[in-house]
């Protein structure tokens, strides 16, 4: 090779490296047909099932309920009205003992690499999924740790199909709450064809991984704490006819999933932080969606663990905390302060006469009728990621780290990534911990139950473990009753017994946000249970001038 | 040459034992049952539990236990992960190509700038252009590469939106894994849309690339010019001069590879700094490589996935610097016979 050879070959490739550049550079944000069909949502963490009988968080709901699977009924969260789904219709026998359901026929469930249906969806796979969740003897019960939400077992006694497209629900007693917790993200439909698929084959821990529902999409891959690939099911019985392609991409990092949205790397962001909503709002390109919501944010005391088993330890630990300064710090006064567990936008919602007001000194005299004047030591548990209830818990936390040193309490701050944060709390590793609760149903006792009962105690979904008899049969009381009023002066007194025991130390009620590329359109948001992206769709480009600002 | 490459090798064995002996204690030093630490099982069954016993020789003694912890490395057998029960090497071979990647375009781009501009700033020698060229690369030496790499996403990302800020690709591209270098993995797989695929890689590496290159571009320029300007003050130059060659003959001819043979050097030297700055990096970008993981898994307190990592970032530091060094020689016999080297 001569020199002037050389040179030439040098100036080539230098000619194509600007090329390149050029072309890289130039057209970005670009629309193409991949991503004109497909629709990145960027959610907060990873879930932890692929099963939604198995999970009550929301990051997990949110991610797999509503893409992956049916219910047998729907509720619309603005009537209150429960909408067929996959039951076409059903009736209530007199006594309210009794719920024939009739099933939608030709439902066809997911096609996947690792499963061939061969039938359609019949009343087998109906006692296959409940029959999972409330017959331990079921060979599934025990799959996964056979922790399930058990919002029916107390009431359903039996449930049989009389045809191969009807079944019947026989309760032991009325049960107010029985078709709103049929309509929870927690009563999908899974295939029972399946299951016994995986059975034979000797995997049956593949079920809760590798899911197969009848839902409009379905499952292509999964990377932990990185993303998860939905396929649209092309035989979906709905009239829904979403995009080809749902990503979500795991971003735990609040500003992260903003940023993506303002590159437009993401089409749909969950939980903006407070902070970021006034430079949103004012973005041509990005709609955020403000929905009330039924949720609260709380500190819960293990109360298994002394000294937080008395009431003064715990009652002064509540005077101590500021919850002006983190209701500014932590919510940018974008929520509503909790006097109670339940938000006053629920129908059993009481106004506390007398909450728990600031007071260091009150707290310290308290401490010292404890017997603990010196104070001690004690952990805050605060998730890292962001939850509807709560931006940032660990800021939280340490705001109450400072409020507690006031009055000689240490407080160490403890956190995990949210899968093991959330197995570490149902064993009952934490004396405190800053969390909370998101309905999956509008009734107040989907709250109550699902925080303080005893029931919740036993499956360490009661971050309190706190179980009081007379507070659990006020709430079996409530839910036996039909008459609303009736119903509201129950959970009134059941209020009355966590303001006497403070077990946690309400913070703050939210508001869902949620904020989207103007061209998305079908996001369902309700006030409580998941996001739902059934519908989702995109029109082509994203509004012109959309980075002038 | 063979006796220097025996005496390297040497080297590379007792460093590599210390580095094992290390990481081995850590499964003790870490907070927790060695065994849980070392095999990354957490809740071990009763069935389990002879066997893991067993297979980590727990029972036996320390050198025992040492012995059979090399021979799970040989096989490739760091564990499970805490967080995701999954095997750490696995995890380790599919993220790692991903921080190469970023390491080497890097380096290739500061090689492609840096040298070159390091022979401008010496041929001009105290004018105009040599003022410029390192009083900027002052600057970009300085730069803090956290604070770089957040300057760049605001700018390039936010403000103009030419460059996405996060990830190694369009999460809507389903790319199959094939070698982990995901430019040529794109190349080869057979996708529809392979072109859109292939230029969103391009700009998602555009930001990391470029943040990570600062810092050797800046090294490579100053080293490049002071190597550059000692070989001009050489004899030899002088003598190709008196002869009437052209500048750029002497430049090119007898300068030039004089000058490079310490950069060579410098290069593999460079390496452990740039992998440090590659994991700060993905930090920031989100890339999916070897630092992230690593950090996540301090943050979580994986312990066997610590133990994994530290040891693979360390061996590959390790034997990049002592491959570039045997390079060095052999291009420079002169060195060979220094003893002290």
């Amino acid at each position: 090779m001569t020199l002037t050879q050389r040179y030439k070959t040098a100036l080539s490739s230098t000619a194509l490296v600007l090329c390149c550049a050029a072309v890289t550079s130039c057209g970005a944000p670009s629309t193409s047909s991949l991503y004109d069909n497909s629709v990145v949502y960027c959610s907060e963490g990873s879930p932890v099932t692929f099963n939604p009988q198995l999970g009550s968080s929301n990051t997990t709901a949110d991610a797999i309920a509503n893409t992956l699977y049916n219910t047998l009924v729907s509720s619309n969260y603005e009537t209150g009205e429960f909408l067929p789904e996959l039951a076409t219709d059903w009736t209530v026998s007199a006594d309210g003992l009794s719920y024939i359901f009739n099933l939608r026929r030709n439902v066809k469930f997911h096609t996947t690499d690792y499963f061939t249906p061969t039938r359609h969806f019949n009343a087998d796979d109906v006692l296959f999924s409940f029959n999972r969740t409330l017959d331990t003897r079921n060979r599934y019960h025990y799959v996964g740790g056979g922790n399930y939400r058990k919002l029916l077992n107390d009431s359903v006694v039996n449930i049989k199909a009389l045809s191969p497209y009807q079944v019947q629900f026989e309760l032991n007693h009325p049960d107010s709450t029985f078709m709103s917790n049929l309509a929870t993200d927690f009563s999908v439909i899974l295939s029972k064809q399946y299951a016994d698929q995986l059975y034979e084959e000797g995997a049956k821990n593949r079920l809760d991984k590798f899911p197969v529902g009848t839902g409009p999409f379905k499952f292509r891959e999964y990377k932990r704490d990185e993303l998860i690939r939905y396929y649209r099911h092309e035989d979906y019985w709905g009239q829904a006819r979403p995009v080809s392609q749902l990503v979500f991409d795991i971003t735990k990092n609040g500003s992260s999933r903003i940023a993506k949205l303002l590159t437009h790397e993401c089409d749909i962001s969950a939980i903006p932080l407070p902070q970021e909503l006034p430079l949103l709002e004012k973005r041509k390109d990005i709609s955020v969606v403000k929905k009330t919501a039924l949720n609260v944010g709380f500190w819960a005391f293990n109360t298994d663990k002394p000294p937080f088993d008395q009431i003064l330890v715990r009652k002064a630990l509540a005077h101590a905390i500021n919850l002006d300064a983190i209701m500014e710090a932590v919510y940018y006064n974008k929520a509503t302060k909790a006097d109670s567990i339940l938000p006053p936008i629920s129908w059993g919602y009481h106004r506390n006469e007398q909450p728990i007001q600031y007071n260091p000194h009150k707290a310290k005299q308290l401490l010292e009728q404890a017997g603990y004047p010196q104070g001690f030591d004690m952990t805050i548990w605060a998730p890292q990621i962001q939850r509807d209830y709560n931006p940032n818990a660990v800021k939280t936390a340490e705001l109450m780290q400072a409020d507690l040193a006031r009055i000689g309490v240490s407080a160490k701050i403890v956190t995990f990534e949210w899968a093991t944060f959330r197995k570490r709390l149902g064993n009952g590793e934490h004396d405190s911990v800053v969390i909370g609760w998101s309905a999956d149903t509008a009734d107040p006792d989907n709250f109550f139950r699902s925080t303080l009962s005893c029931a919740a105690k036993s499956s360490g979904r009661n971050r309190a473990f706190w179980c009081n008899d007379e507070f659990d049969d006020l709430l079996s009381s409530a839910r036996i009753n039909t008459d609303t009023h009736s119903r509201k002066s129950i959970y009134r007194k059941a209020q009355g017994i966590i303001n006497a025991e403070v077990p946690l130390f309400p913070i703050a009620h939210t508001h869902k946000f949620q904020a989207h590329l103007n061209n998305v359109q079908g996001i369902i948001i309700s006030p409580y249970g998941s996001i739902s992206l059934a519908e989702v769709s995109k029109s082509k480009a994203v509004e012109e001038g959309a980075n002038d600002d | 040459m063979i006796n220097y490459i025996l005496r390297r090798t040497v080297l590379l064995l007792f460093v590599m034992f210390s580095l094992t002996v290390l990481a081995f204690s850590l499964a003790y030093l870490f907070p927790g049952d060695p065994l849980v630490n070392l095999s990354g099982y957490q809740e071990i069954t009763v069935n389990q539990l002879a066997f893991l016993e067993l297979k980590y020789k727990i029972d036996d003694g320390i050198i025992r236990q040492y012995l059979a912890f090399l021979e799970r490395i040989f096989d490739g057998d760091l564990g499970i992960s805490f967080n995701s029960q999954s095997a750490i090497f696995e995890q380790l071979s599919r993220i790692f190509p991903a921080t190469m990647e970023l390491a080497i375009y890097s380096l290739l781009i500061s090689t492609f700038f840096g040298i070159p501009l390091g022979i401008l700033a010496a041929y001009y020698h105290r004018k105009l252009p040599d003022v410029l060229i390192i009083s900027s690369t002052m600057v970009g030496y300085c730069l803090p590469v956290f604070w770089w790499a957040l300057i760049t996403i605001m700018v390039f990302s936010l403000q103009l939106g030419w460059f996405p800020s996060s990830g190694r690709i369009g999460l809507v591209y389903e790319v199959p894994y094939e070698t982990g270098f995901l430019l040529w993995d794109i190349l080869q797989a057979d996708i529809p849309y392979r072109y859109e695929a292939f230029i969103n890689a391009l700009k998602h590496m555009a930001l990391p690339t470029f943040v990570l290159a600062t810092y050797p571009t800046t090294v490579l320029i100053r080293y490049t010019r002071g190597s550059m300007l000692n070989v001009l003050e050489t004899n030899f130059i002088k003598t190709a001069k008196a002869k009437g060659l052209s500048t750029w003959q002497v430049l090119f001819h007898h300068g030039l590879r004089n000058a490079l043979l310490p950069v060579i050097r410098l290069l593999g030297l460079q390496f452990s700094t740039l992998i440090t700055l590659a994991m700060l990096t993905e930090v920031i970008f989100s890339w999916p490589g070897i630092g992230r993981w690593l950090i996540d898994s301090i943050y979580q307190r994986d312990y066997p996935a610590i133990t994994g990592g530290l040891l693979a970032v360390s061996t590959f530091v390790i034997l990049v610097t002592i491959t570039s060094d045997v390079i060095y020689k052999w291009f420079n016999p002169i060195s060979r016979t220094h003893v002290d080297d």
